[in-house]
């Protein structure tokens, strides 16, 4: 079976003061299938946020894709009328934002928000809606459901509004999700039921989702198939276990390296012992030249990374490709 | 161990800072009928005391009045009741001069780097503030000691001219640690200090973190929602849930052999990938959210959420007592409740496998 989205060498620009366009995603290239989780990973400005919003054809204005292809289900997405594309957003894709405070309108009860998305995509009356929007609430596991239906976005905690976000982006029974850092403005212990929660529903209907995270931790878990995304290029990929296992890419093995790890039952040795880091940062828009992009700051640049441009993302085993000159000898 | 047996002989000079019963509440502004108006219960009587030297962790989710705690301690919101004693002296009864002198030893570091610095002054004076506003040294001392400063937190010393706008996340926060070390504070309060940053970030600014206190012998109280970061950068940790300390011990303490119900959880919503977290999470991780901080009902703060809570839980409000020496609980079942098993033997060995 053919994957459900297609991103073929999507390349998106930034259109700067003086009109000249400067690069933010370069040749990007994945696919997600039904049922399955893929994952794209990075720091902030990587542009993990920019690809979602393409594939939604909601980039803000300035932003302008400037080559690629973006298929979902052999419909090519950039070519769309905009009336096809709005109704393609809620019953072929929907999204689900970082922030549900903002996301929602805080002047309609969240009954009415759900409500609307079934009257629009299902044609449903909007008593038939107002039921069915029930039934949606009840999926996402929120308790006093008659209540809460009523209730307006104010009146409910982080938690609960981001399952009301999740409720309106599943109404139109997408066959693609994209979640952008779901979890990143809830409690810890609110961001492990969200993350069940999103796991039980795709089980239950097959939806393909792309989430969006700064986590490399937490893909192992939550996702089949992970992107690393660095300045705008995708510079490690293939599946989660392995990559998260076994990574190659000194920029990825870094990411690994500088999160601090919860350990149980241990004891932590008395004397502070330095966290990995990643010196310097992520070069800024417009200073990314035909480099390797992670030059500046990586570790393991010799002289091949130096005299040549960004490698081509190939692939080193079966499911795992890497963008790197020293790839096959930076052992696994 | 060692650490216990310190903690053990010290006496209370080794206490740079003494929070004792706590209590800061808001009024919400809506009056019930018949009934006197209402408060947020932001913190509600907390007691802790930090040694010189260490890093206090307090750890906790939004709402717990952990940040509360830190700007009571800063002298930044009104307190409603209760000591804090610092350098021997309560600071909650000075004003003036008295309390600017306290606020030289005293420094914060707020979490979100790009609110906190003034985005129309050069990043050199605002470090320099501090130094100007409590009057200490002469016009070209301090201007030395900007650059100097600069270059510790690892800037070039031409970052005095430039604007907030014109550096990243991580310099900001690299400016405003700057800022909290001009007046050569003795203890400075993280209040999510790293929350805001890339984790590529985060790890240089704790490293750097880190390096300041040993060299300078800084005190840190370190707050943060992160527990796997407050497990490697505190030495002792207090877990607060809706305005009090639920449990505090040392952080071996807290990681080995944890004895709340609510710790459980938040440790089980943290734990690394693995079979291990999958068993935690399906024994302790609560469900729902945290209720609300005004007017909240008798009895244990934690027991709506709790699994193992009984009536009694829900009518009395336990104490924070210690179960043996450093380790506090506050919780009725304390003694009926086997802590989580995290050993290897009891369900895999899930460290090794995770990774």
């Amino acid at each position: 079976m053919g994957a459900l989205l297609q991103v073929e060498s999507l390349n998106v620009g930034l259109r700067n003061g003086a009109g000249v366009v400067v690069p933010v995603i370069e040749n990007l290239s994945f696919e997600v299938h039904s049922g399955r989780t893929t994952a794209l990973v990075g720091e902030s400005g990587c542009g993990k946020s920019m690809t979602a919003l393409a594939i939604m054809r909601l980039l803000p204005e300035d932003f302008v894709i400037t080559g690629g292809r973006i298929v979902l289900e052999g419909e090519d997405i950039l070519s769309l009328s905009p009336k096809r594309m709005r109704a393609l957003r809620g019953n072929g894709m929907s999204m689900i934002f970082q922030e549900p405070m903002t996301a929602l309108n805080p002047l309609f009860t969240v009954g009415d928000q759900i409500a609307e998305v079934l009257r629009w995509h299902q044609g449903l009356s909007a008593s038939a809606a107002h039921a069915q929007a029930v039934e949606f609430l009840r999926a996402v596991q929120i308790p006093a459901l008659e209540q809460r239906v009523n209730a307006y976005p104010h009146q409910l905690s982080g938690g609960m509004r981001q399952r009301v976000m999740i409720a309106m982006a599943l109404a139109g029974r997408p066959k693609l999700l994209i979640a952008d850092e779901p979890t990143t403005a809830l409690d810890v212990t609110v961001q492990a039921q969200i993350f069940d929660l999103l796991a039980k529903l795709q089980q239950d209907t097959g939806t393909a989702v792309l989430l969006i995270t700064h986590d490399l931790g937490a893909v192992a878990e939550l996702a089949d198939d992970v992107l690393v995304l660095y300045a705008g290029r995708c510079i490690e990929s293939g599946a989660s276990a392995d990559l998260v296992g076994h990574p190659r890419h000194p920029y990825t093995r870094g990411l690994l390296g500088c999160v601090p790890h919860l350990k149980l039952g241990q004891r932590m040795p008395a004397v502070w012992s330095d966290l990995g880091e990643i010196a310097g940062m992520v070069p800024p828009l417009g200073a990314r030249g035909a480099d390797c992009a992670f030059l500046a700051r990586c570790r393991d640049a010799s002289d091949v990374c130096r005299s040549r441009p960004q490698p081509m993302l190939e692939p080193i085993e079966t499911d795992h490709a890497v963008s790197c000159w020293r790839k096959s000898e930076i052992a696994a | 161990m060692t650490a216990l047996q310190t903690v053990q002989s010290s006496d209370d000079s080794d206490f740079l800072l003494d929070v004792n019963d706590l209590v800061v509440h808001f009024e919400t502004g809506k009056r019930r009928p018949f009934q006197g108006p209402s408060y947020v219960h932001a913190v509600d009587g907390v007691s802790f005391r930090v040694r010189r030297g260490t890093t206090f962790g307090i750890v906790g989710e939004s709402g717990s009045g952990k940040s509360t705690t830190a700007q009571a301690i800063m002298r930044l919101v009104p307190v409603t009741s209760g000591q804090i004693v610092f350098h021997g002296r309560n600071i909650l009864d000075l004003a003036g001069k008295p309390l600017r002198e306290v606020r030289k030893q005293l420094q914060i570091v707020f979490q979100d780097p790009f609110s906190a610095l003034n985005p129309r002054r050069r990043a050199g004076d605002q470090i320099r503030e501090p130094l100007d506003l409590l009057n200490i040294g002469s016009r070209g001392e301090r201007d030395e000691r900007v650059r100097r400063l600069l270059g510790e937190v690892g800037l070039p010393p031409q970052a005095a001219d430039l604007f907030p706008h014109q550096f990243s996340g991580g310099q900001r926060q690299r400016l405003c640690i700057a800022r909290a070390l001009a007046p050569e504070p003795d203890l400075i309060v993280c209040d999510e200090a790293v929350s805001a940053l890339d984790v590529a970030i985060q790890a240089q600014i704790l490293n750097l973190l880190k390096r300041l206190q040993r060299e300078r012998g800084l005190t840190y109280i370190f707050i943060s929602h992160d527990l796997s970061v407050i497990q490697q950068f505190c030495d002792e940790i207090a877990v607060m849930y809706l305005g009090k300390i639920v449990e505090q011990a040392p952080t071996a303490g807290i990681f080995v052999e944890p004895r709340h119900p609510y710790t459980w959880s938040l440790i089980a919503a943290a734990a690394p990938p693995g079979p291990i977290r999958d068993e935690l999470k399906r024994r302790y991780l609560v469900k729902g959210d945290p209720p609300s901080p005004v007017d909240p009902a008798p009895g244990c703060r934690f027991a709506q959420r709790c699994p193992s809570a009984t009536e009694n839980c829900r009518i009395v409000l336990p104490q924070l007592d210690a179960i043996r020496p450093h380790h506090y609980v506050a919780c009725h079942r304390v003694g009926e409740l086997d802590p989580p098993a995290f050993d290897a033997a009891a369900m895999g060995n899930p460290v090794q496998q995770s990774m």
